[in-house]
């Protein structure tokens, strides 16, 4: 089959994004250092024009015989993680300049993770999934290691390239059992031959599942995370925290409702565990934290747990409290780390949370917005977490794990005894010294995302009608 | 009745009140805290006098709930809807009548932070009219938990030595019970496929599940009440917060507890009600007779204070599962009752511990040479907690142990040990306090209760007594939505003996 320009018009987002990242690296290897401004600047207005081309593209395409498919729920996750990345990469340029880390080739990583991200959401059969998956992953694992000179740095981008070429390893090997027991590659066709589980089908839903696990940072794949986030530098940890874990949920939910739909059974037992274990370490394994970097991978291993509760409920009203869940999680994210980023004394930036001591006082909107981003990571109503957790309960509880939902619940208030002692040490403590006033780009993603989380709940319901109907579409 | 959604405005007015706060007042100086205390004043004032518009329109005669509103919200998931029946107006009342005094406690013992304290406190008074006017199942819960936030902030930030940690006791205590609360929402809007409250009154649950739910929405209410053994929080909780904070969380929260348990586990679960109703009367009475017990070895007053309420809050848990006339009647104007009294001594504790920055009851003895209208006050309200008949006290209690008595004679006969009880230790705080020689010189120099102290305390004794020989106005208000829940009651009752007697 010959494929005219035209066909490829649902595509034009990510080809958008990977003439841009092409074009960008041939600017800088030519241009060299001084055109890193331009590079970031491009890159932001690449990212953007895909969020644009992803908005106003056709909202059902399939390409290439179904490798590549656009669809409600894949735009619905596409715009997270360009907001997403987009967010990140605009806070991440002040900051990589400050600290004289500032290369043309980190936007341009940005750009080809991104495009991996936007493939694998759309993946339509194994191949594309691999594909995407790699392309993102690689893209990170050099980003990791940005700051060559830092001993961390590095040995954060190795740690998390040798663990994460054997998950893909794993991956791989299960997506060749599912070819071999079903026939086909292709996302559908596999859900019509596997209508009876095998033994062999089985072996492989558990090793993509591993694979998958790895990328979501669910227990027990999430052994990199901590290391990788607290080695790495900060603005690489943000958009570790965003973005990819969006792509890599979608692709998580759209693997498993539209190719194993008929098996979802055996696979469920698999989700419920990973989710427990991932809500139970992540609040217990957080409290000892006292690096904020870190306090938040431990922080994200618990919301991907939430967030997979949803999965487990295997039904619409799950998938779309997945979806509500991660545009919550994306936002509340980006605005921490917009905090994070700007924990910066005199003599450097500061990692430990000790540091926001007295912050209301110091800077008290700041504090604020920070506070208000604490109480929803841990659920408390009025604000955004408390809904994305109700959605993502609600589902549990029609699909009937019970026991399931009981523990998340419990973990949850565990996990909202770290998040406290964060409002604690600003709200409570007598204030430390003054930390330099903030970039306008944090600034202004912490003013969004505060603002988003606190008053989300006076009218949501655009974000749940936009879930629902991207929930749908895998149905 | 009225045009405009009065309900909204009582709730949302405080609200208002604290964005003014928030845009009008800027930096830190003596003007700043002045006007932001007199802007907290005026809303809880407004807000007071508008909530007596729900008095005047108020029909008791009226099963149905009034004032009712209503907006789409989450789509089938939840909506906004209000209203008030006889059962939630006396409390929406309570507080906010409560609320001004609660400001004008704090008018000088606050200095620092003032801006950030009217802030929290009208947030608070918002979440609280909220949780009582909310008519469906998931507002409700966001208002019964948002509450928490303020609350946690105003023991960390004002509270005494041990704050921190009886903030973060406070907060995780009441979180961990609700979120199994969360969970029987949820199951519930799968059974029922709605969140409506006014609905939710009228649909039978299955009996196995119904024991469930029940057990989900106890856990939440028992801690928030609190009932003997997860009462711990409370002494807590009460000994570090502010004075305000104090009458807040013993006036108003912990009534939520007993309000949740009138609004939805009798009426909704009344056949897992009526099971469980043993289990709640051993557990009121070891929370009458052992925290009694408890808070006459107390040496802090406002400690001996939070244990008496433990104590008091027995009695209501104690008349509520009578699942009798009487006994919700009493629950109701135990709550209420309860509210003035220990709101006005945790004040009273208040006006020495401004004057002396201790609590100790050893500190003190001999107060009546200097201070004797502060002694009258604390006289009578120490009388309304002991229960003397003509004092709102006495109402609650001798109306709960009534219907008690008809149901389970060892029960009263248990729980009226805890009156005398609780005379001993309220009395013997009294003669600690006021009587006996003043020998020690720091308190020698004392002034009595100024002007600003008596217009928090006088309007509460006026109550005190007034309800204390009137009970009428509370007890028919909520005459007609009481008989509504004894009735659902009933049938669920004897549909179990009716079942009971037709197995062998």
């Amino acid at each position: 089959m010959t494929l005219s320009l035209a066909a490829l018009g649902p595509a034009l987002p990510e080809l958008l994004l990977a003439l841009s990242a092409l074009a960008l690296l041939m600017l800088g290897a030519f241009a060299g250092p001084k055109s890193t401004d331009t590079v970031n600047g491009l890159a932001l207005a690449a990212l953007f024009g895909a969020l644009v081309l992803v908005l106003i593209g056709p909202a059902e395409a399939t390409l290439f015989n179904g490798a590549f498919q656009v669809d409600a729920f894949g735009r619905f996750m596409k715009v997270l993680a360009l907001i997403g990345a987009g967010g990140t990469l605009a806070m991440s340029v002040d900051w990589l300049k400050i600290e004289k880390q500032d290369r043309f080739e980190y936007p341009v990583l940005v750009l080809l993770s991104t495009l991996g991200m936007m493939v694998l959401i759309s993946a339509g059969d194994l191949i594309a999934l691999y594909m995407g998956l790699e392309m993102m992953s690689l893209a990170l694992y050099v980003i990791a290691a940005n700051n060559r000179d830092s001993v961390r740095s590095t040995e954060a981008g190795l740690k998390y390239f040798v663990l994460g070429a054997l998950s893909s390893g794993m991956l791989l090997y299960g997506a060749s059992l599912i070819y071999g027991f079903t026939g086909s590659v292709n996302f559908a066709q596999i859900a019509q031959a596997a209508r009876e589980p095998s033994l062999g089908l089985i072996f492989g839903i558990v090793f993509t599942f591993a694979g998958l696990c790895f990328k979501v940072s669910a227990v027990p794949f999430h052994m990199w995370t901590p290391d990788v986030y607290e080695g790495a530098p900060a603005p690489v940890t943000a958009f570790f925290a965003s973005a990819p874990k969006v792509a890599a949920m979608a692709v998580f939910v759209r693997f498993a409702m539209e190719a194993l739909p008929n098996v979802a059974h055996q696979w469920q037992q698999i989700i419920v565990f990973v989710s427990i274990a991932s809500m139970a370490l992540g609040s217990f394994a957080a409290i000892g934290q006292r690096n904020f970097k870190r306090l938040m991978a431990y922080s994200s291993i618990g919301h991907m747990g939430f967030a997979l509760v949803g999965l487990a409920a295997g039904t619409q009203q799950g998938v779309q409290g997945v979806l509500v869940y991660m545009a919550v999680y994306l936002v509340m994210t980006l605005g921490t780390f917009a905090c994070i980023l700007s924990m910066r004394r005199k003599d450097g930036m500061v990692e430990s949370y000790d540091e926001l001591a007295g912050l209301a006082r110091t800077s008290p909107v700041k504090a604020f917005m920070l506070a208000v981003l604490m109480f929803s990571l841990a659920g408390i109503p009025p604000l955004a977490g408390f809904l994305a957790k109700y959605y993502v309960f609600l589902a549990a509880i029609e699909a009937g794990l019970y026991t399931l939902a009981v523990i998340g619940v419990l973990t949850s208030v565990v996990g909202a005894f770290y998040y406290l002692r964060i409002v604690k040490i600003m709200y409570f403590d007598e204030p430390a010294a003054a930390f330099e006033p903030m970039r306008s780009e944090p600034r202004v993603v912490l003013a969004i995302s505060g603002t988003f989380t606190l008053l989300f709940f006076v009218y949501p319901a655009p974000l749940i009608a936009a879930a629902a109907a991207a929930a749908r579409a895998l149905f | 009745m009225y045009e405009w959604p009065i309900l909204s405005v009582v709730t949302f007015l405080p609200l208002v009140g604290a964005l003014l706060i928030v845009l009008m007042i800027r930096g830190d100086d003596e003007v700043a805290k002045r006007n932001a205390r007199w802007v907290a004043l005026w809303a809880t004032l407004v807000t007071f006098v508008i909530s007596l518009l729900l008095l005047v329109g108020f029909d008791a005669s009226n099963p149905d709930f009034q004032f009712t509103e209503y907006q789409p919200w989450l789509g089938d998931v939840a909506a906004y809807r209000m209203g008030v029946d006889g059962i939630s107006l006396p409390f929406i009342v309570l507080t906010t009548l409560l609320m001004p005094m609660c400001i004008l406690a704090s008018w000088e013992s606050i200095q620092h932070r003032v801006k950030e304290y009217m802030i929290c406190f009208l947030v608070l008074e918002t979440l609280m009219i909220g949780t009582f006017a909310a008519l469906d199942l998931l507002q409700f819960y966001f208002f019964f938990e948002g509450g928490l936030i303020p609350m946690f902030l105003i023991i960390g930030i004002w509270g005494g030595k041990r704050r921190i940690y009886a903030t973060f006791k406070f907060f995780l205590y009441t979180l961990a019970g609700s979120v199994l609360m969360m969970l029987a929402i949820m199951a519930m809007y799968w059974q029922a496929g709605t969140t409506d409250i006014t609905q939710l009154l009228t649909f039978n649950f299955p009996s196995g599940m119904q024991h469930w739910l029940w057990l989900a929405f106890f856990a939440s209410f028992a801690v928030k009440m609190p009932m003997w053994p997860v009462h711990t929080w409370l002494p807590d909780a009460h000994v570090e917060a502010p004075t305000a904070g104090s009458v807040i969380l013993a006036g108003i929260l912990l009534k939520m507890g007993g309000y949740g348990l009138l609004r939805f586990s009798l009426p909704m679960f009344p056949e897992a009600s009526a099971y469980f109703a043993p289990f709640v009367f051993t557990l009121s009475v070891i929370a009458i007779v052992y925290t009694s017990l408890v808070a006459l070895m107390q040496e802090d007053m406002k400690k001996l204070i939070a244990y008496s309420s433990v104590a008091h809050m027995g009695y209501v848990t104690m008349g509520i599962f009578t699942l009798t006339q009487e006994g919700i009647q009493g629950a109701v104007f135990q709550m209420v009752s309860h509210g003035f009294v220990s709101g006005a001594l945790f004040l009273c504790v208040g006006v020495v511990y401004d004057r002396m920055h201790t609590r100790e009851i050893s500190a003190y003895g001999g107060l009546v040479f200097r201070m004797p209208i502060y002694a009258t006050l604390f006289m009578v309200f120490t009388m309304a907690n002991v229960g003397l008949p003509g004092t709102s006290g006495f109402i609650g209690e001798f109306l709960t142990l009534l219907a008690t008595f008809g149901r389970n004679t060892w029960v009263a006969f248990f729980a009226t040990t805890g009156v005398i009880l609780s005379a001993a230790y309220a009395l013997w705080l009294y003669r600690r306090i006021i009587f006996g020689p003043l020998e020690k010189d720091s308190l020698k120099g004392l002034g009595d209760v100024n002007a600003r102290e008596m217009a928090s305390l006088v309007p509460l004794l006026f109550f005190t007594i007034l309800f204390g020989v009137w009970p009428q106005p509370i007890l028919d208000a909520c005459n007609v939505a009481v008989n509504a829940i004894v009735a659902r009651a009933d049938i669920a009752v004897g549909a179990v003996k009716a079942a009971a007697l037709v197995l062998p």
